[in-house]
């Protein structure tokens, strides 16, 4: 068989032994991008000399007999999103279609360290804003298992790239759902960690008190794998969590015994697809199988997360978003344009005689400003800013932001006390399958309540997985999401690894 | 003051660089005066990923401040985002605090020896930590269309420290001012350099003017751009006449509409006006909320204790104690306390090793300071030491020497560095034997009749010309010790 | 309190943004769904409630006071869409 077939842990073992070099790996990977990507796009940036660079290097250093890293010679996807020094880092925006970061994120300083290969850089929602993958500024990523239909998103091109086969390890970046959601869409299994096991240091900031970098792969085996890599407390990130991590790659392998579900009757309400619905009950029956008990659990606030939520991520988005002015980095203006703009309306202004436009008139710096984020930023993201200025601006704060802070706490304080009698919540991670590509391009609502099963973890900082559970009737992946206790992911690798023992839903690839 | 219908309001608010070695979030060095944007990184440029993680010295410095400054320190404190745009703003927003500052309520109390004002306790309403922004250029030369844009002071910890509007002239903000940059610079927090920039001042104005309705208020401006002290005294007292007159005109009160909101107003130094600044009505909607990028303070009682005692002896009380100690004035102990603790250092050993303070403070007041202003020098880097001086003034008192030759003698050790003893010999002094000043003192007497007629008529000021011929005779002779003598002898007579 | 159009233009200030006359109708109108919805908040009993800017339990993150390098100029300016050799350029601050 192929070695596209090997889970990332088998190739390790390949590696390990000899059978297989990372350059030759790395040319397998890159040939199969050359050869789908063109259909799936889940790339905005391939650099093949640099990762056979890396791979030549490692194996190098293999022969030689060194200590390698945990990932020695495995080639990994990022996420656009996260900095990587002297190679373009897009966020999928117009607005740093020509930034070159000068450092490196602290999970890229991990993925070297760990003698990673990095292939390349994945497509994404501009700023990781959206669910589809369709707001890069750049191109549309499509999902693998059917070429009408999206990846999800914003990791889109993250989860897009394993399905397809075209790294066997990826990492994305999870705000609302961004990881779990296309890991489900694309019949991968995906990791949101906990907030703060992952350093957000060089991760770009869409919404700071929610954005975590997780893995994304074939199995839980493989994200274990890739998480025991980037996780670790980072003293450059205030909001790393001070805490040692575990082996997560020693214990996966470890079944849980009485493994104590919860199931949440707010996971299944309207809206839920019957072939979701079928699929995820399904699968508790695999883990009952396997000892577990399953009790009822109750999330009352859950029904107010999408709110919670799009009040407070675009208030950090629209402070986060606010250093792409055009002045220290990223797109600007033409400026003769503007100068121009800015004379003909005061010209105009000046003959209609009317006084108090004229004084209301733009300086050249602010319609500088103005013009650059304008034309650079996409609309959901100007939609996103717009809410978040809203929301925080003089009279709204009280009632939109402060209040959605209360709420946001009892949200935690729902989970905390599911978690005094349960292990694991057990759930759809969304309610269908991948939409069509448009869909729900007109209809900014509709799309961010696509978010419903996800974003409530990323309210309570709590850590969740997404595997795949099985096929629709209309031959899609169906994505069935675990969440934890926080600096539980141990608990849910070794939930997922249980499952994937008794099912071969994870080994199903497109086409 | 009291001759205008009006009280002037002041409220002053001071930023000041905390004296750290690195920036606030990022450990880039503060040092002042580097070449443009050689002392950034992604974190103070607000590149895209970035994070900030507080210096613990900025902190402690902020925490030593506010406790000197009586101010309480609440146990929880956290970081807000002010957001605005501005070139010298890279990440769109400065942090700093809003709601929960990092000490509240305090005070300051402020006099004037002088008795220019009554003494008075300035109420201080918070004192914060924030960021500093980089540095605009506008580069007149290049034409007027671009602006330069330097990021070196970008993230530079800074301390905001507000005052209630409890000053009432400019001699007071003045004073306030004075006093506060005394007790930032005896805590070491801040070198309270304003050419620098590392003391800003703005402040806030309005009148309160008596009518025959009443009290009446005229809107506030806050003015920016005051580059001293003297510039803050005078575009005070300039603002307060122009609000003044601006109100006879047209009698806008503070809160009407349109005309009474707050407007902001720069000083021209140069004009020796304020200059109402462009400004737009969103310009004060800064949206703050909490930064998601930085944790909370918790700040323990017992930590505050120990800055508490570990503050030091704090200029107010240093000018009580030499007053009670040393004997001298409040006027004489200002003076000293506020050249800083290190003349004070000296002053101390100089008293206590005369035993006359009070000598020793006009030795310090005039000689010392006089000779530290010509040489451009501070008493850490003076050729005397506070041991060779008060050499010197025992001489004084044991009559070895005059004040006035002292201050030759004085300057003979700057000039030469000389011991006291030394310079005293190389300028010839020595004591005059007493039989040869007796015999000078009777010799004078008789060629003087009418002195001694005056002298035996109580007039005691006579013996004034006599010591003019005596030093002319032997420039040793001790005045106070000859003056002395002719009495006694015209006494015997 | 919909959200009117006078609104939506003043927060494009704010964001320094700029959209057309349709865009801002469009604006109003999304931005006018979302603020509706959000609005169920408010069948919430906060009352007692503290507000959670940070889901985890951290204080005190303080490092010590140790400069280290900084990015040579070059790396900094290098992605500025203005500059010269030290500086970033804008239009001006002051003025017009
Ligand atoms: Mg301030
Ligand atoms: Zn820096």
């Amino acid at each position: 068989m192929s070695v596209l077939e090997f889970t990332a842990t088998e190739l390790l073992a390949e590696l390990t032994v000899g059978n297989v070099s990372a350059t030759e790996l790395t040319r397998v990977y890159l040939a199969q991008i050359e050869q789908n990507d063109e259909a799936i796009g889940a790339f905005l940036n391939v650099d093949a000399e640099r990762a056979l660079t890396q791979a030549k290097a490692i194996d190098q250093r293999r022969q030689a007999g060194e200590q390698l890293g945990l990932l020695a010679g495995l080639p990994v996807a990022v996420k656009d999103v996260l900095c990587t020094k002297g190679w373009t880092t897009t966020c999928g925006s117009r607005m740093l279609e020509q930034f070159v970061p000068p450092y490196d994120a602290t999970v890229i300083n991990k993925l070297k360290a760990a003698d990673a290969v990095l292939i390349g850089k994945t497509n994404m929602d501009e700023f990781a804003m959206g669910g589809s993958t369709e707001n890069s500024a750049f191109k549309k990523t499509h999902n693998p298992w059917g070429l009408d239909r999206t990846p999800g998103g914003s990791s889109g091109g993250a989860a897009a790239c394993v399905a397809a086969s075209m790294a066997p390890l990826s990492v994305g970046t999870d705000t609302g759902g961004s990881i779990r959601q296309p890991a489900a869409f694309c019949g991968v299994t995906g990791m949101k960690p906990t907030y703060g096991r992952v350093s957000r240091y060089g991760l770009v900031a869409f919404a700071s008190s929610f954005d975590q970098a997780g893995p994304l792969a074939m199995a839980a085996e493989d994200v274990a794998l890739l998480l025991e890599a980037i996780a670790g407390h980072d003293p450059v990130d205030s909001t790393s969590a001070n805490v040692p991590t575990p082996s997560y790659t020693a214990s996966v392998r470890e079944p849980i015994k009485g493994l104590r579900l919860g199931v949440a009757r707010e996971h299944f309400g309207d809206g839920l697809d019957g072939g979701v619905d079928s699929a995820v009950r399904e699968a508790i029956k695999v883990f009952e199988s396997q000892g577990a008990i399953v009790r009822e659990v109750s999330l009352p606030h859950s029904k107010y997360a999408i709110a919670t939520y799009y009040i407070i991520a675009p208030c950090e988005a629209s402070s986060n978003l606010a250093r792409y002015d055009g002045v220290h980095y990223g797109y600007r203006t033409d400026e003769k344009e503007m100068l121009a703009e800015l004379a003909e309306e005061r010209k105009t202004l000046e003959e209609a005689g009317d006084r108090a436009k004229l004084e209301a008139m733009d300086t050249s710096l602010v319609r500088m400003y103005r013009k650059t984020r304008s034309e650079a930023f996409g609309p959901e993201v100007k939609r996103r800013v717009m809410l978040g200025s809203y929301a925080l601006s003089a009279g709204y704060y009280d009632a939109y932001y402060l209040k959605a802070l209360k709420v946001r706490r009892l949200i935690r304080e729902d989970y905390d006390a599911a978690f005094k009698d349960v292990d694991l919540i057990i759930g759809p991670t969304t309610a269908t399958p991948a939409f069509k590509l448009g869909e729900m391009n007109e209809d900014p609502l509709s799309m961010y309540l696509q978010d419903l099963y996800t974003v409530s973890a990323n309210l309570a900082g709590i850590a969740a997985i997404s595997l795949p559970c099985g096929i629709t009737g209309e031959g899609l992946p169906v994505g069935l999401q675990l969440q934890a206790a926080p600096f539980e992911e141990e608990k849910l690798l070794r939930a997922a690894h249980m499952f994937q023992q008794a099912t071969d839903w994870h080994t199903k690839r497109p086409r | 003051m009291s001759d205008k219908p009006y009280e002037i309001i002041i409220g002053l608010e001071v930023h000041v660089q905390l004296q750290t070695q690195s920036k606030l979030f990022c450990r880039c060095s503060t040092m002042f005066g580097q070449a443009p944007n050689t002392q950034t990184c992604p974190v103070c440029i607000g590149m895209p990923g970035a994070l900030p993680v507080m210096n613990r010295r900025a902190f402690e410095l902020g925490l030593k401040t506010a406790v000197a400054l009586n101010l309480d320190i609440p146990k929880f404190t956290k970081w807000d985002r002010k957001n605005y745009f501005y070139p010298d703003l890279p990440k769109g927003y400065q942090i700093s605090q809003f709601d929960l500052p990092m000490s509240q309520n305090g005070w300051l109390d402020i006099s004037d020896p002088k008795g220019g004002f009554e003494p008075k306790r300035v109420r201080i309403t918070r004192a914060h930590l924030e960021d500093d922004a980089g540095k605009s250029m506008h580069d007149e030369a290049a034409g007027k269309s671009d602006s330069r844009i330097d990021l070196n002071r970008t993230g530079t910890p800074l301390l905001e420290i507000v005052s209630e509007p409890d000053l009432r002239s400019p001699q007071e903000a003045k004073a306030y001012l004075t006093e506060l940059r005394l007790l930032l610079t005896y805590l070491g927090v801040s070198d309270c350099n304003m050419q620098e920039g590392s003391l800003r001042v703005d402040g806030n104005l309005n009148l309160h003017i008596n009518t025959p309705e009443g009290q009446v208020a005229t809107p506030i401006a806050e003015v920016k751009n005051m580059n001293s002290f003297r510039a803050v005294e005078r575009a005070m007292a300039y603002e307060a006449e122009r609000q003044y007159e601006v109100w006879c005109e047209n009698k806008i009160k503070l809160g009407d509409s349109p005309g009474g909101h707050k407007t902001t107003r720069g000083w021209d130094d140069g004009r020796q006006v304020t200059v109402k600044q462009r400004e737009k009505e969103e310009s004060s909607d800064y949206r703050y909320f909490p930064d998601p990028d930085l944790l909370p303070v918790i700040v323990k009682p017992d930590e505050v204790e120990q800055v508490r005692a570990e503050l030091g002896e704090l200029p107010a009380a240093m000018r009580t104690r030499l007053e009670t100690t040393h004997g001298i004035d409040p006027y004489d102990s200002d003076v000293i306390v506020n050249q800083g603790r290190e003349l004070v250092a000296y002053y101390e050993e100089l008293a206590t090793s005369t035993r006359d303070g009070r000598r020793a403070s006009n030795w310090v007041q005039q000689d010392v300071l006089r000779t530290l202003n010509e040489q451009e020098t501070s008493i850490s880097e003076f050729s005397i030491s506070a041991t060779a001086l008060a050499e010197l003034l025992k001489s004084i008192q044991a009559g070895d020497v005059d004040n006035t030759r002292a201050k030759d003698v004085f300057d003979e050790m700057v000039r030469s560095g000389m011991s006291a003893g030394d310079a005293m010999a190389a300028l010839g002094i020595e004591k005059v034997d007493e039989s040869e000043a007796e015999g000078l003192c009777r010799e004078l007497l008789e060629a003087n009749p009418k002195v001694v007629e005056d002298l035996k008529a109580g007039k005691t000021k006579a013996v004034g010309s006599l010591i003019g011929q005596a030093k002319k005779r032997n420039p040793n002779v001790n005045p106070g010790q000859f003056k002395d003598m002719c009495l006694k002898i015209v006494e015997g007579m | 309190m919909g959200l009117t159009r006078d609104e939506v233009a003043k927060v494009s200030l704010l964001a320094r943004l700029r959209f057309s006359d349709e865009e801002l109708d469009t604006l109003t109108t999304q931005m006018g769904q979302v603020v509706e919805y959000i609005r169920q908040l408010e069948e919430v009993d906060t009352e007692s409630v503290q507000p959670m800017a940070h889901v985890a339990d951290i204080h005190n993150v303080l490092v010590d006071d140790v400069p280290r390098p900084s990015l040579d100029r070059e790396d900094a300016l290098a992605n500025a869409p203005k500059r010269d050799d030290e500086c970033y350029r804008v239009p001006a601050v002051l003025g017009d």
